[in-house]
């Protein structure tokens, strides 16, 4: 198993090694879709010249990044090439091996369940099995390695790298049942670009699923080991902000960093919903929606955590796609992160080849006997409905964003609007993918309880309906 | 009881009598007038027409105890008590000066609005002192010098140093601001010239008539209070407000390819009399020999004498008419100053100043960009160092990384360096540099910088007409070429005395660099309410999967019993006798 893991690591460093000699890498650089204000290479090397300049990078609105990253450059600045590359080895090694641990756990629950007979007769087609899940996590760390999302957030340099490997190895931490590492960790992550925050709550159920301790308010072992991982969460923080303090003498990275990512005060055009949306806002109303948008990151946490708290690694995926949708400045470097995790989720994928299956048998029904009409929307495999239509909108996306942003800023011949039409259109796409899979997940479940034929009371085939 | 009244009045007329007017004679030696017009023509046939007038008073304007003014404007003298200011320079400028063609001017002033002041130490809280002076003189000047708020105002390390009488330079107590968008017209002109003792009515301020002055290349007037020594002892301070204003007028185009001028020509007037509160009117007519050839032009009337001075470290002759000389007017009821040339000049052979700059924006498209400085060292063989003051507006993101200085293909690196970096919608950009120019060098200064998107409200009305980026500001201590000889201050003209000179071998010079117009990307200003309602959607549809999601579970849909429709056809199927739905 490792020998692949090492030709993908191969490929990976090869691709970006080629890429950072090519012309490209400017071009790539230049990007507002991977480099953001928080997190472009470009501002990191202005905060370290300003150092150099006896300024504090913070006395300006340029540099954005914590006091750590102004620590960690100002050694490697001249590795910088090699540090990113390494950066995203590390990332998804760390995604290899928690898929890996996670799929033995997924197998050794589903063994359990089975054995325990709790799920229904019938759905031995929903059963993963050991040879599809085997290369699941190498398919995760090729997703992250050699998605061009990642491949060109690396070559651009953007820090938005550093923060994905952060919460990689808090979800490898966690996953393998460190508590002291999962929460160092997160605090780490939170600490970089505040918003994984919301992880919080999938890790700890994780976390006090495999200490079997149930998840019930009224127990106390469950608050008891709840406020243990928050402390230690908690004092991690302090530890780490206390320690960025001393590393500069000052405070002023707080306001600078977190300031600036809560209030969006720089609106330069990226991915997300914010910079147009503020751009074109009424200055009085501007403070209310600033909240109402933030408030989106953080808002569907506690359902989701009710929801889910029996599959806390998908409310994790769910966490951090919701993260890259509404965080103020995102890069396509943060949907690289939860896009890695789509193959964890391939057994929801399949069923729609199960449904082509149904839909010929379908159709050939109808051909032969023509009496009864193919109910649709009654088989069991309308599971990711829209994968298809979705992945053309997020390829298209992509390929539109440079088109039009060339079209507003160098031709002259297309206003912002275009630009923005686009962003619109790919957090569409992503929010469609990410409720798509939720509703294919939530679906799978209840047909492992109830049985893939449902009937009705009468006997006939049923349909599944949300209510 | 009209009797009584009379005598009453007498009395009270006797009795004021004498006393003002020895306390006038008294004042009358403590303020004075001196005015004086400098005429030049310039190397590309135009012709600058630079006005000085000072106003000199020894009182001390800080003491508080002034309470009669003469000479001395009460608005700006108050202002100078209220506010603490120890140093006011404000100049309002339409058009730029174009040091390499025309040479170095007496005072040169950036393209809009400038306002640099010192206050005094006294002086607690600075900030709101400047923003009530600029508010004020907004009003008194009718400029929209109240636009000066953080955003554009800057406290420079080097570059401004009092050009009077000081103790300190604490450069906490100085402000500076540039306002390059400011347009200059008469109703600047007009609050100016009430400032003069004798208005528009009488002297050389007769000249100034709006629709001339505005007809002009270059047309830039300037207002600088500062105090000075009283005499050569400086034991005491006198305050001087100093009037400047100039004027370049095209002469080779518009007055059909000759260069001759007169008075009448330029402001269609001429000088009839002169200011009665004035002690001294001059004119200055710049009649120096070009190329060591003997004289190729004369002008009319013959002047009252003729002058020699090293200004700017160069030999100058000037014709001289002094206005209070009797004769002068003796022989005609005005004088009209003509200036003739005998021969068409050359004008191949134009004289470069030794320091000239240029500056201008590189790069295409919406995202990024670059300033340029050229700085031009045109002296044989003496290298100098330059102050560079550049001020960028927040909204151009400076790269302070992307500095490069490039003299002969070498990096130069400069000795002294303060940057500032801006902060969003508070501060704007400051750099300061002390560069080294090598002898007969070119000194290319480029910065990167990234154009911001603002909000749609910032925009000033016709967006896409571009920003403004104030001038850089260069200041250098130049060397001569022709030896200066030291000059007592009071006696020498009046454009020749505003900076003080250190020493012989060099004179200063303080250089403004072009504006530039820079485009930003703009949003569009039609689309408040669809961008409002369409990313608004975009969040709904997210919170309505994820609702729809979170708190409803699968359910196995049991047959209905369906709607009033299926009820109203089974009853119709009934009476058919079919079976029912």
């Amino acid at each position: 198993m490792a020998a692949p893991l090492v030709l993908v690591v191969l490929a990976a460093v090869t691709v970006r090694a080629a890429l950072y000699r090519s012309s490209l890498a400017v071009f790539i650089a230049e990007r507002v879709e991977v480099a953001s204000p928080l997190n472009a290479w470009k501002r990191v090397v202005e905060g370290l010249a300003l150092l150099d300049l006896g300024v504090s990078p913070y006395s300006g609105a340029i540099f954005h990044e914590t006091p750590l990253i102004v620590y960690l450059f100002h050694f490697l600045i001249e590795y910088a090439e090699l540090v990113f590359m390494i950066t995203d080895v590390l990332t998804a090694v760390a995604l290899y091996l928690a898929i890996q641990d996670f799929n033995k756990v997924v197998f050794k629950k589903q063994k359990l369940l089975i054995e325990l007979d709790k799920y229904a007769p019938d759905v031995a087609e929903l059963i993963q099995t050991p040879m599809e899940m085997h290369y699941i996590p190498l398919k995760v760390a090729l997703f992250y390695l050699l998605n061009p999302y990642t491949v060109m957030s690396c070559v651009a340099k953007s820090t938005c790298a550093i923060n994905n490997s952060v919460i990689a190895f808090f979800i490898l931490a966690t996953i393998k049942g460190s508590a002291f590492l999962s929460a160092v960790f997160l605090a780490l992550a939170t600490y970089q670009s505040l918003y994984p925050v919301t992880l919080f709550a999938p890790a700890l159920l994780y976390l006090l699923q495999r200490q079997f301790i149930p998840i019930k308010l009224k127990s106390k072992s469950f608050w008891l080991y709840t406020m243990q991982y928050a402390s230690l969460y908690l004092c991690s923080l302090v530890v780490i902000i206390c320690l960025s303090f001393f590393l500069l003498n000052s405070w002023d990275f707080i306001p600078s960093v977190y300031g600036f990512i809560l209030s969006v005060p720089d609106l330069t055009p990226n991915i997300g919903l914010f910079w147009y949306f503020f751009a074109e806002m009424f200055e009085h109303f501007s403070l209310f929606f600033v909240c109402v948008f933030q408030i989106n990151v953080f808002f569907y946490t506690i359902p989701l955590a009710i929801k889910l708290k029996e599959h806390p690694v998908f409310f994790m995926f769910v966490q951090l796609a919701i993260i890259s949708i509404f965080k103020s400045y995102p890069t396509l470097g943060d949907v690289a992160l939860y896009m890695a995790f789509l193959p964890v989720w391939s057994h929801l994928y399949r069923y729609y080849l199960f449904y082509k299956k149904f839909l010929k048998s379908c159709i050939l029904q109808m051909l032969h006997s023509r009496l009864r009409l193919c109910n649709l929307s009654s088989t069991p495999a309308t599971v990711l409905r829209n994968i298809f239509i979705l992945s053309c909108v997020l390829i298209f996306c992509s390929f539109l964003f440079p088109v039009l942003w060339h079209l507003w800023i160098y031709a002259g011949s297309a206003n912002s609007n275009f630009y923005y039409a686009i962003t619109l259109t790919f957090n569409i796409g992503q929010i469609l993918l990410i409720s798509d899979y939720f509703y294919a997940f939530l679906r799978r479940e209840y047909y492992l309880t109830h049985g893939l034929h449902l009937t009705r009371q009468d006997g006939t085939e049923a349909m599944l309906v949300l209510k | 009881g009209g009797m009584a009244a009379l005598l009453l009045l007498l009395l009270l007329l006797v009795a004021a009598g004498p006393g003002p007017g020895r306390a006038e004679e008294e004042r009358e030696r403590r303020d004075a007038l001196r005015e004086e017009l400098l005429l030049s023509p310039l190397p590309t046939g135009d012709v600058a027409a630079t006005f000085q007038f000072r106003t000199r008073w020894d009182a001390d304007l800080q003491r508080g105890s002034v309470s009669h003014y003469r000479l001395f404007p009460k608005a700006l003298g108050r202002l100078v008590a209220a506010l603490g200011v120890r140093e006011l320079h404000l100049a309002l400028t339409q058009g730029f000066w174009r040091t390499r063609y025309w040479g170095q001017p007496p005072l040169q002033a950036p393209a809009g609005a400038e306002l640099w002041v010192w206050f005094q130490p006294t002086v607690t809280d600075v900030d709101k002192a400047w923003k009530e002076l600029s508010n004020i003189l907004s009003g008194i000047f009718c400029a929209s010098l109240n636009f000066i708020d953080s955003t554009n105002t800057v406290i420079p390390t080097a570059s401004f140093k009092p050009l009077g009488l000081a103790n300190g330079t604490d450069h906490h107590l100085l402000r500076y601001a540039v306002l390059p968008r400011e347009v200059v017209c008469t109703e600047n002109l007009t609050p100016w010239k009430k400032l003069l003792p004798c208005g528009s009515k009488a002297g050389l301020a007769v000249l100034l008539k709006a629709e001339r002055l505005f007809h002009s290349s270059y047309h830039s007037q300037a207002v600088h209070i500062r105090p000075i020594c009283r005499d050569a002892s400086c034991l005491a301070v006198s305050w001087e407000l100093r009037q400047t204003l100039t004027v370049v007028f095209d002469f080779f185009s518009s007055g059909q390819g000759k260069k001759d001028w007169s008075l009448f020509k330029m402001f269609s007037r001429t000088l009839t009399d002169t200011c009665p509160l004035a002690s001294q009117s001059k004119v200055y007519v710049d009649i120096s020999p070009k190329n060591k050839e003997k004289e190729l032009l004369e002008v009319s009337p013959p002047p009252t004498s003729v002058h020699e001075a090293v200004v700017q470290g160069d030999k100058k002759t000037y014709a001289v008419y002094d206005l209070l000389n009797p004769s002068l007017f003796n022989t005609s009821r005005s004088l009209n100053v003509q200036l003739k040339w005998k021969r068409p000049q050359d004008s191949s052979e134009m004289p470069i100043p030794t320091l000239h700059a240029q500056r201008y924006v590189g790069g295409y498209g919406l995202q990024t960009g670059e300033i340029c400085t050229l700085i031009y060292n045109t002296h044989p063989y003496r290298a100098f160092p330059v102050i560079l003051l550049e001020t960028v507006p927040w909204y151009l993101r400076l790269y302070v990384h992307t500095l490069t200085i490039i003299t002969k293909g070498k990096e130069n690196k400069p000795s002294y360096i303060h940057y500032q970096p801006a902060q969003d919608r508070r501060r704007p950009h400051l750099l300061e540099m002390l560069i080294q120019l090598p002898a007969n060098s070119v000194t290319k200064i480029t910065i990167q910088f990234e154009r911001a998107l603002l909000k749609w409200t910032e925009y000033p009305p016709d967006p896409n007409h571009g920003f403004y980026v104030g001038s850089s500001v260069l200041s250098a201590l130049v060397p001569s070429v022709t030896a200066m000889k030291d000059m007592d201050l009071e006696q020498s003209p009046l454009f020749t005395s505003l900076f003080p000179s250190s020493d012989g071998s060099s004179y200063f010079v303080r250089l403004y660099t072009e504006p530039l117009l820079v485009n930003l990307p703009t949003p569009d200003f039609s689309m408040p309410y669809n961008v409002i309602c369409l990313t608004c959607t975009v969040v709904a549809v997210c919170y309505g999967s994820f609702y729809n999601l979170l708190t409803r579970t699968f359910h196995v849909e049991e047959p209905s019993r369906g709607g009033l429709a299926k009820r109203l056809a089974n009853v119709i199927r009934k009476f058919r006798g079919v079976p029912p739905l």
